[in-house]
């Protein structure tokens, strides 16, 4: 489903991702983990296409298809989806507004009809009981307001909604306290299904408790030094990140 | 900035095109004949020609005003023609005697003034260049007792409420723009509305500007008898010219005891092209007046078009317990400069007034809001509330906030809120990654900026005004 070979990317004349490959399968759960400043967040942003970022080097194909090529909108139209580490701020538009917005865009991109209000709203009641969110959320504008887990239930609110054949975690956990993430949790374990696959950047491998992933990899400086099952992550853990640093390094 | 959005391409202004009609237009150049010259096309009664000559007089002595924060070339008041009308347009003629060619060219703009396929409630009065072409539902509306006509037509039919009103909010010395219009002004539209009647329908005037080298004088007329109330609506366009027109309007209202005038204008005039070639110079002067006690008038203006924006729609509150209130949109891309806002004259007691400022700024644009809230000295317990948000749209343009507050009553209460933001990148890489564009992205986000001044306009217009805020910032991220 995605093939990522040799990724380099750069943002302004620092280069930040020095040659990334990783493969991703249908069905699958991959888990990014890594310190701080090791090019997790970047990895997530490249993928979506935030265009702050230059790739340099490499290739990323999605389903058969170039997606370093796509437009982001394009790329969320087939199917992308990025939970934001720092979700934004949109005052004065309304988040159902939004994400019927954004839910007819991909359905159109589809090939299919726009939904109209009335069975917007009726999806919407489910999606919202999956993350337990309350009715006034939809009327409230686009994270205006909303706390930390506000803005992250929001988020995978909108992955709920738009269900993506790959979703892309970018630190969710953090800032979440227990109940938040268990909710987040079951949002995104609800989605899980043969057809998709997620990956989840996590610096913690509490998220992992809960989002049990098939593979995790670990990032530093750039690239990936160690994959292995979900034992890495307990290992992780247990031992920091200074140990594979040095390995890498060596 | 990212590319993709540097590539949006700029939609072309599709109101740009113009209409091929024989007209009557007199040369250009100002002076007393000419102004006798327009009077008597329009067969005028003495005391009007008398009003007009004394407006010319006046306005020899004044000064074209250059405090506002625009710039651009002295304009040359001899070169332009000071009247134009399409030959076919007799006076009073009916809708079924107007010339095919101007109905094509309002159906063109999205006004059909043919009876089948009228807006369903709304009453159009459209103006080409110097004249009115027609007039619907006037039918239906004399039936209550409401007048709505060309301001030319109510001269003949009722003189008595064009002369006891006219000039009576706006006088013809009131400033140099609009003493010009008094004296050389065309039609405009006339709306009476009686004691007790609630007009049911939207009234709304669609202006064009067609001929070259013609500036459009309109004047516009509107009182509300006591506790009458009617919503009114005015749209402007303009062909695409590479010269500047000049379009020096005078808006008046009157409001008398317990009635409510709600005005709303989408303007959008030709605002010259991406290097500021061409557009309309639009010095306009809008004054409510809140005569009795009780009444409001309410002010919505979005203002997307234009080359230039001079504008200050106001509100005398003279009646005790009386409202007035503004709510603006404005938004400049290019090398459009605007400078508007308001001004609200506290002098009843217990008088309100609420300013909803939201301006835009993209390309090289200037924007600047200017406003004065005053409190006369016997305007016992007057509130005013000022919100005043600018949104910056790139890094070349600008946005600038001129508030003026004096206060001469103790009691009052005057507040005053401002605030700058600029869309961000990371809000349109945000929507993007949901899958909408990037000129979605931006349409969804200013428009949530305007929200507050979008659900003051009648539904439909609102829907209007949403769409082409989206299509005048086009091309401007990047």
């Amino acid at each position: 489903m995605l093939d990522i070979k040799d990724l380099r990317a750069t943002v302004g004349d620092k280069e930040i991702l020095k040659g990334i490959t990783l493969t991703v399968k249908p069905g699958e759960v991959h888990a990014v983990m890594g310190p701080n400043g090791s090019g997790k967040s970047t990895l997530a942003q490249v993928l979506a296409g935030h265009p702050a970022y230059e790739v340099t080097g490499g290739s990323v194909t999605y389903d058969a298809e170039d997606l370093l090529e796509m437009d982001a909108e394009v790329r969320a139209q087939k199917g992308v989806f990025l939970a934001f580490q720092y979700p934004v701020e949109i005052p004065g538009v309304s988040n159902a507004y939004f994400l019927r917005a954004a839910y007819n865009e991909i359905r159109k991109a589809r090939g299919e009809e726009e939904i109209d209000p009335m069975s917007f709203a009726d999806l919407m009641d489910e999606k919202m009981q999956l993350v337990e969110m309350e009715g006034d959320m939809l009327s409230r504008s686009v994270n205006t307001g909303f706390s930390g887990g506000e803005k992250k239930r929001n988020e995978i609110l909108q992955m709920a909604v738009l269900e993506p054949r790959l979703a892309i975690l970018d630190e969710t956990d953090s800032g979440l306290d227990i109940d938040a993430l268990r909710i987040v949790a079951h949002g995104v374990n609800s989605l899980r299904g043969p057809d998709r696959a997620t990956i989840v950047v996590t610096h913690y491998q509490r998220l992992l408790n809960y989002i049990v992933p098939d593979y995790v990899h670990v990032l530093a400086n750039g690239r990936i030094v160690r994959s292995g099952g979900k034992e890495l992550a307990l290992e992780l853990e247990a031992r920091g990140y200074d140990w594979l640093l040095e390995e890498a390094v060596a | 900035m990212s590319s993709s959005i540097e590539t949006l391409v700029n939609r072309e202004y599709q109101y740009g095109f113009v209409t091929d009609v024989d007209t009557d237009t007199i040369p250009p150049g100002l002076s007393e004949a000419v102004i006798r010259l327009i009077s008597a096309k329009k067969q005028e009664p003495a005391w009007l020609l008398d009003w007009r000559l004394k407006a010319y007089r006046r306005w020899l002595t004044m000064k074209e005003p250059h405090w506002a924060n625009v710039t651009y070339p002295p304009i040359d008041y001899q070169e332009q023609s000071y009247y134009s009308a399409p030959k076919s347009v007799t006076p009073l003629q009916s809708l079924d005697e107007v010339d095919p060619e101007l109905l094509r060219t309002y159906e063109k703009l999205g006004i059909p003034l043919n009876e089948q396929k009228f807006l369903s409630g709304v009453a159009v009065d459209a103006i080409f260049d110097s004249v009115s072409v027609g007039t619907t539902m006037k039918a239906e509306l004399a039936e209550l007792g409401i007048i709505f006509c060309s301001l030319g037509e109510a001269v003949k039919e009722h003189p008595e409420l064009v002369e006891k009103y006219l000039g009576s909010v706006v006088p013809h010395s009131d400033n140099f723009f609009a003493a010009l219009n008094a004296a050389v002004f065309s039609d405009g539209s006339f709306v009476y509305v009686p004691k007790g009647v609630r007009c049911p329908m939207e009234l709304s005037t669609y202006f064009r500007i067609n001929a070259e080298g013609t500036g459009q004088f309109e004047r516009t007329l509107i009182v509300a008898d006591e506790g009458a109330y009617v919503s009114y609506l005015e749209g402007c366009t303009a062909p695409k010219r590479s010269t500047n027109q000049l379009h020096a309007a005078v808006v008046e209202l009157v409001a008398l005891k317990d009635a409510t005038i709600k005005y709303s204008t989408v303007q959008n005039w030709y605002a010259g092209d991406k290097e500021g070639q061409g557009g309309i110079y639009n010095f306009v002067t809008k004054r409510g007046k809140c005569a009795g006690a009780n009444s409001k008038i309410s002010w919505t203006q979005v203002e997307t078009g234009s080359a230039i924006t001079w504008k200050y729609p106001s509100v005398i509150l003279q009646g005790d317990n009386s409202t007035g209130e503004f709510y603006s949109v404005a938004v400049v891309n290019n090398r459009q400069q605007a400078d508007t806002g308001t001004k609200m004259i506290h002098i009843g007691r217990n008088t309100k007034s609420n300013i909803v400022s939201k301006g835009i700024s993209a390309g090289r644009g200037q924007n600047s809001y200017r406003g004065q809230v005053k409190v006369m000295p016997k305007a016992e317990g007057a509130r005013n509330y000022t919100q005043c948000d600018s949104m910056l749209v790139g890094n070349e343009c600008g946005a600038h906030t001129f508030p003026y507050i004096e206060v001469g009553n103790n009691s009052a209460q005057v507040e005053h809120e401002a605030s700058t933001s600029k869309i961000g990148e990371d809000q349109i890489f945000y929507l993007k990654q949901r899958g909408l564009s990037a000129e979605q992205a931006v349409s969804m986000i200013v428009s949530g900026f305007c929200k507050e001044v979008f659900k003051e306009l009648p539904m439909e217009f609102a829907l209007e005004a949403q769409q082409l805020l989206g299509i005048t910032l086009e091309g401007s991220v990047g």
